[in-house]
């Protein structure tokens, strides 16, 4: 069966070799071995009697893109957020099953959730600059984690925004407010923050639905290019996007994950038949 | 050629039904704003008009006098307010701010913490003479705990080479404890508008960046809101200085001829600056009690001229207070916008 998502993950780029630590490229067409870097097993989510997530099994492959999919209020977002334990900031939730982020529980008592943060990134879907200016945005990270050295964090603050497509644009406005960037630039100025605090996850969620199509493309480029470096984990509600920028696509039903493959695959030959439905817009 | 000009219809009833309403709506309005800026304008006026040529350098470098109007000066009741309002904003406002702080973000939702929000807006209400009451009662006299008939049998201690009273009995501390208990519910409230006013994102952006909760507060929220922060305070301090009705119960003198610490001018903390570490524990009075002092004397010159002049140096420093306050909000608002 053919559809528009098919051609889009079809003639898809070649996916950027990975780090000599990582497993070898693999033949074009086939998943190559991956290193997990999440392993999600059997893990459910509740907002006080609400379940919003039933027995999720998922393992998140190392410096990939994996995008989740599925209609709103489906727990895509509920299940990113459990990724980085944003949910904790959220009265009267809670979580069984475990989340292991390289094989350590992060719901485990030994767990410092700050830290854990530090690790996994964030970038939310509205851009959120905090009120100061692009310099203290990005540095507010290194400086939470005892970096005092003003040399050290401006090369910090340098590097972020050159890895997010930034430092050009900004570079000889730094002391201006983050307020005064546009849309599409606060997003990047937000994901430049998330890496200054040096992560190796990076979750994102609806990073581009705000944005105007030249915006979109340009974090979806930055997506394409951070992979490289960093384990990406994507919400989107926007297919062709997930078609574009996702190795590995996991499709979200009912607070259930119905399917999580391939991108290629789960977009051109889904194995259930909701999938399809979903992704050729016959529902959600 | 020329298009026929097209007649003037004639209104129609409903098209100016409401119109006329709307008029008296608005004139109404109107005249509800310029009334109240009338009678200020009237009474400042009064005011101005009584206290020329009385409010001079003279009034204002002088001590009172008890017979002569024309030597009779506010300095008691400006160091004495300068003392008390210092006082008051070195407790009230770490203290308020924290208990806002706490209640908005770190506190949890529930019970309790509803009972205390309850009862804050309530002590916002409370008059301010019930404040004058319970300041006499526990700082004045601290409950007949402390001194001859007390059960510590002690009238002060020594502590960092301050010599504190016990009790505090009518000097600025005790005063200035006072007032900081009667702003505090003003402050505490003033300041949870503004913690609240900052949009959750900012929280959620601060905490997924790896920050502690302190960190999130101390860096992004508390600066965020520390505009809206200050107005409350700045208003809270302005109510403060206008306050006689407590400090009279607690017992600020009427009729001072000394200024606290004998600190009188700035060449004064040169010549004596152990007289800082002692003006908190000295007795005092304050303007509005002064005024209050002079609006009742016999002789009509007081009540009519010195009292006036002691208005006007009172609505001075508060229009002062005011416009400082209206001056942080706009320049924040212009500075963050969300």
């Amino acid at each position: 069966m053919a559809h528009s998502f098919t051609n889009v993950a079809a003639n898809r780029p070649p996916t950027p070799p990975k780090g000599p630590a990582t497993a070898a490229v693999a033949p074009a067409g086939q998943t190559p071995p991956q290193v997990t870097k999440f392993e999600v097993r059997d893990l459910s989510f509740f907002y006080g009697a609400t379940q919003a997530l039933f027995s999720v099994n998922l393992s998140i492959p190392q410096q990939s893109v994996t995008a989740l999919i599925g209609p709103s209020g489906c727990g895509k977002s509920t299940f990113l957020r459990v990724l980085n334990r944003m949910n904790d900031i959220i009265e009267d939730t809670r979580v069984l099953g475990t989340a292991l982020l390289e094989g350590i529980d992060i719901y485990g008592p030994l767990v410092d959730v700050v830290a854990l943060r530090k690790r996994v990134g964030m970038v939310f879907q509205k851009s959120t600059p905090f009120p100061k200016s692009i310099f203290d945005n990005i540095a507010f990270g290194p400086r939470i984690a005892g970096v005092r050295d003003k040399a050290v964090l401006a090369e910090t603050v340098e590097t972020s925004l050159v890895r997010a497509a930034l430092w050009g644009e900004v570079k000889d406005r730094l002391q201006d407010s983050a307020l005064a960037l546009s849309g599409g630039q606060q997003q990047r100025l937000c994901i430049a923050r998330a890496l200054a605090t040096n992560p190796d996850v990076l979750l994102m969620d609806e990073p581009a639905s705000a944005l105007d199509p030249a915006s979109t493309a340009r974090v979806e480029d930055l997506i394409f290019e951070l992979k490289q470096n960093y384990t990406i984990v994507i919400v989107t509600h926007n297919m062709q996007q997930a078609a574009r920028v996702s190795d590995s696509t996991a499709f979200f039903y009912n607070g259930k994950l119905i399917e999580f493959g391939d991108t290629r695959q789960l977009f051109t030959k889904p194995r259930e038949q909701q999938t399809e439905d979903y992704i050729t817009g016959r529902f959600g | 050629m020329t298009a026929p000009p097209i007649p003037p219809a004639a209104q129609p009833d409903w098209l100016t039904a409401g119109k006329r309403e709307g008029r008296v709506f608005s004139t109404l309005c109107w005249l509800s704003t310029w009334s109240s800026v009338a009678i200020l304008a009237v009474l400042l006026s009064g005011i101005i008009y009584q206290a020329w040529g009385w409010l001079d350098w003279q009034f204002l470098t002088s001590f009172d006098s008890q017979r002569f109007p024309a030597k009779a000066g506010i300095l008691a009741g400006l160091w004495g307010t300068f003392w008390t309002i210092l006082i008051t904003i070195l407790v009230a406002v770490p203290v308020g701010v924290g208990a806002a702080v706490y209640l908005e973000e770190f506190g949890r939702n529930d019970r309790l913490s509803r009972i205390i929000q309850v009862n804050l807006s309530n002590l916002a209400g409370v008059p301010s003479i019930v404040y004058g009451i319970l300041g006499l009662t526990a700082f004045s006299r601290m409950f007949g705990l402390f001194g001859e008939q007390g059960l510590i049998k002690t009238t002060g201690i020594r502590w960092l080479g301050l010599d504190i009273p016990l009790p505090f009995g009518n000097t600025v501390v005790a005063g200035a404890l006072t007032l900081a208990l009667m702003i505090l519910p003003v402050i505490i409230v003033a300041s949870q508008e503004a913690l609240r006013a900052v949009p959750p994102s900012i929280r959620h952006a601060a905490l997924a960046l790896g920050a502690t909760k302190w960190q999130m507060v101390s860096h992004q929220v508390l600066p965020a809101a520390l505009p809206g922060i200050m107005t409350g305070v700045i208003l809270a301090i302005s109510r403060a200085m206008g306050e006689a009705a407590p400090l009279i119960l607690v017992g600020a003198t009427t009729f001072v001829l000394y200024a606290p610490g004998d600190i009188s001018s700035l060449s004064d903390i040169k010549d004596n600056p152990t007289g800082l570490l002692k003006a908190p524990f000295d007795t005092f009075t304050v303007m509005p009690i002064q005024i209050f002092n002079w609006a009742q004397q016999a002789k009509a010159d007081f009540r009519e001229h010195v009292a006036a002049a002691g208005i006007v140096v009172l609505l001075a420093m508060l229009l002062l207070l005011n416009a400082t306050a209206i001056i942080v909000r706009n320049r924040s608002q212009r500075k963050m916008k969300y």
